[in-house]
């Protein structure tokens, strides 16, 4: 069975080949065959991805990790480049994700955006996203996956600027662009550092060499250097500010690249980079310290939002949060864990928003919507699926075991008291907020007519998602609970193991009634605030504290100021461009004697010979005295 | 035979060359202005005559003799170009061709 092993480029190359179809002959095809190939290629990949799986689980491959070199791709001295992917238990899961979400979402995509005069180029650029997101998971390099990294960042940019009609979407993608184009930078130059340091890019060569080395100041540097990098990628403070603007994109755009797969890849970052992060513990902490601010951060500005994308674009930034907080903690495998089950619920989230935006003829104000309930039935139950999970609803929700995992470990590591606490404290925002949503949109008096129903292409993927929000919770049991492991003994063949089964049983039941009291406590208060009158909380955002978390804590001002304005004022100052000014005077002194010379061509022969003749005078009187 | 000194005779090419140069700055009739480089072209002729005297070698009489050579070519030519300019300006004065200024 080599065969299908050998078969492992095809999983990025499908959608490559869709985009590259799409691409060039877009326009010929009727949009019947684009949602086809578009569809076709992805769920292609989604089968192979499962198919591996399958394989992974009952053949596994030599050093745990199926390999394919494909071809040298840099190769200059010693410094050498090669395509080469390699599908371990960490590529898997994100593999997984990728494939089979990303499968759903294009079903999804082929009703949303069916009025669409932009369809084609929308579903290229929805492969050639899912393409360069497979090359960053499974490339066997950091340079490759740097590929990849700028890959997902282009087709960000490309599709939150979708509707590029409107000045302000294009706005939001330079933003986007511009901000994880900082944390790209560090990155870059982290890389650079390792290279230079080790000789070499070559992940596993890499890790091994690092572990070789134990702790060195190059290590630390290299791992704040890529930190930085996942910041930007994932949204975390303080490059957070671009994850809520992004929401100009199309619906299915935020589900797929702005929730389940893009902005998790700092998270896959760090995951894959864990040995340097494990021997630079100073920037591990760090990591752990910026989880718990974004994630309450985060949590505070999802409150006060009325556009029911943005409150699920900061509820993201805050989930992610959570994995940071996790990474930070060294609980490795509940990071992973985090990103799988919050890749599902948000999705489904986003998609189920997705439909009630379409529904009520793209309106996305929670406060103009409102009784949806026994209007949109498969929205909501599918929606309240997907928010229990986001809240993490004790027991039945898969949000539940993976927040679960890990506020407990966070609070058994090193320094973990007080990240647990504002890890609980943000599980109340986090049902706060979310309840906060769902009694807006689907409670009280309905306040705008329903267009549109909701098809097949688009009730399908939110029914299966629905599904896995609740189903993939059990892939993972706490000890108290039958201790049942498989996720994280799957993770932890490519992930360092955690260190808090030593712990009590009691202790694990008292931290997980803590967190269940305040996720009931956030549900409860919810309901009082917004549940009963919804209409009396809409003018809630004429308050300052209100308008300053709506804003998003002010970030955008500080930057607007610090930054943004100085650099502006800067360039107005220097339109004229000080610099070339020297050049521009050069030039027109050389003009002005050219010009003056020019006049004593005069054409008078008799002036020629005197000119002559001076000048032979003064060449006789040279020779004979000088 | 009285030798001639040598300072008279360069005296005498140096005369003759500055009337040539004077003429050829003052005048603007083209013809004219052929005249004072023939004029030129002989005080020329005779410095080499003079310093070949005083040396007592044939080296400046051969020189004379290209000049001399040099000068029938160099009028063939102006003449000719004479001609021209005359037939496109109407006019032998050089001035009128100066529509080649900067």
């Amino acid at each position: 069975m080599n065969f299908v092993n050998s078969l492992l480029w095809t999983i990025p190359a499908l959608p490559l080949a869709g985009f590259i179809t799409l691409a060039l002959f877009g326009d010929r095809i009727a949009r019947r065959s684009v949602s086809r190939i578009a569809v076709g290629t992805v769920s292609l990949s989604a089968l192979l991805a499962l198919v591996f799986a399958f394989r992974f689980v009952t053949a596994p491959p030599e050093g745990q990790a199926f390999q394919q070199a494909l071809w040298s791709w840099i190769h200059v001295g010693s410094f050498s480049v090669d395509a080469a992917l390699r599908l371990d238990s960490l590529s898997m899961v994100m593999v997984l994700v990728v494939t089979v979400i990303g499968a759903l979402i294009h079903l999804y995509s082929t009703e949303y955006m069916a009025d669409d005069e932009s369809y084609t180029r929308f579903f290229a650029y929805l492969n050639l996203f899912v393409a360069a997101m497979l090359t960053l998971v499974l490339a066997d390099n950091l340079l490759f996956l740097f590929l990849g990294w700028e890959g997902v960042g282009l087709c960000s940019f490309l599709l939150i600027g979708f509707w590029y009609e409107d000045p302000k979407n294009g706005r939001a993608a330079a933003k986007a662009f511009l901000v994880t184009r900082i944390g790209d930078v560090f990155m870059l130059i982290g890389m650079l550092l390792l290279f230079w340091h080790f000789g070499t890019l070559h992940i596993q060569t890499l890790l091994g060499a690092v572990n070789t080395e134990g702790h060195s100041w190059h290590l630390t540097l290299a791992a704040l250097l890529l930190l930085g990098g996942a910041i930007g990628k994932s949204g975390q403070v303080p490059l957070q500010v671009w994850l809520p603007d992004a929401m100009a994109g199309p619906t299915p755009v935020s589900a797929l690249i702005h929730a389940a797969t893009m902005v998790t890849a700092g998270v896959y970052l760090i995951a894959r980079m864990n040995p340097i992060f494990i021997h630079a513990p100073g920037i591990q902490h760090l990591v752990a310290v910026i989880g718990a601010v974004t994630l309450l951060i985060a949590g505070l500005c999802a409150l006060a939002q009325r556009d029911i994308k943005r409150v699920l674009a900061y509820s993201t930034v805050s989930q992610i949060g959570y994995m940071f907080l996790a990474l930070g903690a060294g609980a490795w495998s509940a990071a992973m864990f985090h990103f799988f089950t919050h890749a599902i619920f948000k999705a489904l989230l986003f998609m189920a928003a997705g439909a009630i935006i379409v529904a009520l003829h793209h309106e996305q104000d929670m406060f103009k919507m409102g009784g949806l309930r026994r209007r949109m039935p498969l929205v909501f139950w599918t929606y309240l699926i997907g928010s229990l999970s986001l809240a993490a609803l004790p027991l039945v929700t898969a949000g539940f075991y993976s927040k679960d995992k890990i506020l407990f470990e966070v609070f058994t590591s090193e320094h973990g008291k007080l990240l647990w606490a504002v890890g609980v404290a943000g599980a109340f925002i986090t049902a706060l907020y979310t309840f906060r949503m769902n009694f807006l949109v689907f409670f009280g008096t309905q306040k705008s007519e329903i267009h549109k129903g909701t098809g097949l292409a688009m009730a399908l993927p939110l029914m299966l998602l629905a599904a896995g929000a609740t189903v993939v919770g059990f892939f993972e049991l706490p000890a108290v609970f039958g201790h049942f492991t498989l996720f994280s003994s799957f993770i932890e063949h490519t992930l360092p193991g955690t260190h808090g089964d030593h712990a009590s049983h009691s202790l694990e039941l008292m931290l997980m009634a803590v967190s269940t009291a305040a996720v009931f406590a956030g549900i409860a208060v919810a309901y009082f605030i917004w549940g009963s009158a919804a209409k009396k909380s809409s003018d809630v955002t004429k308050r300052p504290l209100s308008r300053l978390l709506a804003s998003g804590m002010g970030f955008d001002w500080l930057y607007e100021r610090a930054i943004v304005s100085p650099y502006s004022a800067g360039a107005r100052a220097n339109a004229a461009d000080a610099v070339n000014a020297l050049y521009t005077a050069l030039v027109s002194g050389i003009e002005a004697i050219a010009f003056s010379l020019a006049r004593t061509q005069s054409g008078r022969l008799r002036w020629y010979m005197a000119a002559i003749a001076f000048g032979a005078v003064v060449g006789i009187l040279l020779v004979v005295y000088a | 035979m009285a030798v001639i000194p040598v300072e008279h005779g360069l005296m005498l090419a140096t005369v003759l060359f500055s009337i040539g140069l004077l003429g050829l700055l003052v005048r603007r009739n083209i013809l004219y202005m052929l005249m004072s480089v023939e004029i030129m072209l002989n005080a020329a002729g005779l410095a080499f005559i003079v310093a070949g005297a005083r040396w007592s070698q044939p080296d400046g009489q051969i020189m004379f003799m290209i000049i001399l050579t040099m000068a029938a070519a160099e009028v063939a030519v102006a003449l000719a170009l004479v001609l021209r300019f005359y037939r496109q300006f109407q006019t032998l004065d050089t001035d009128a061709a100066n529509t080649m200024r900067g």
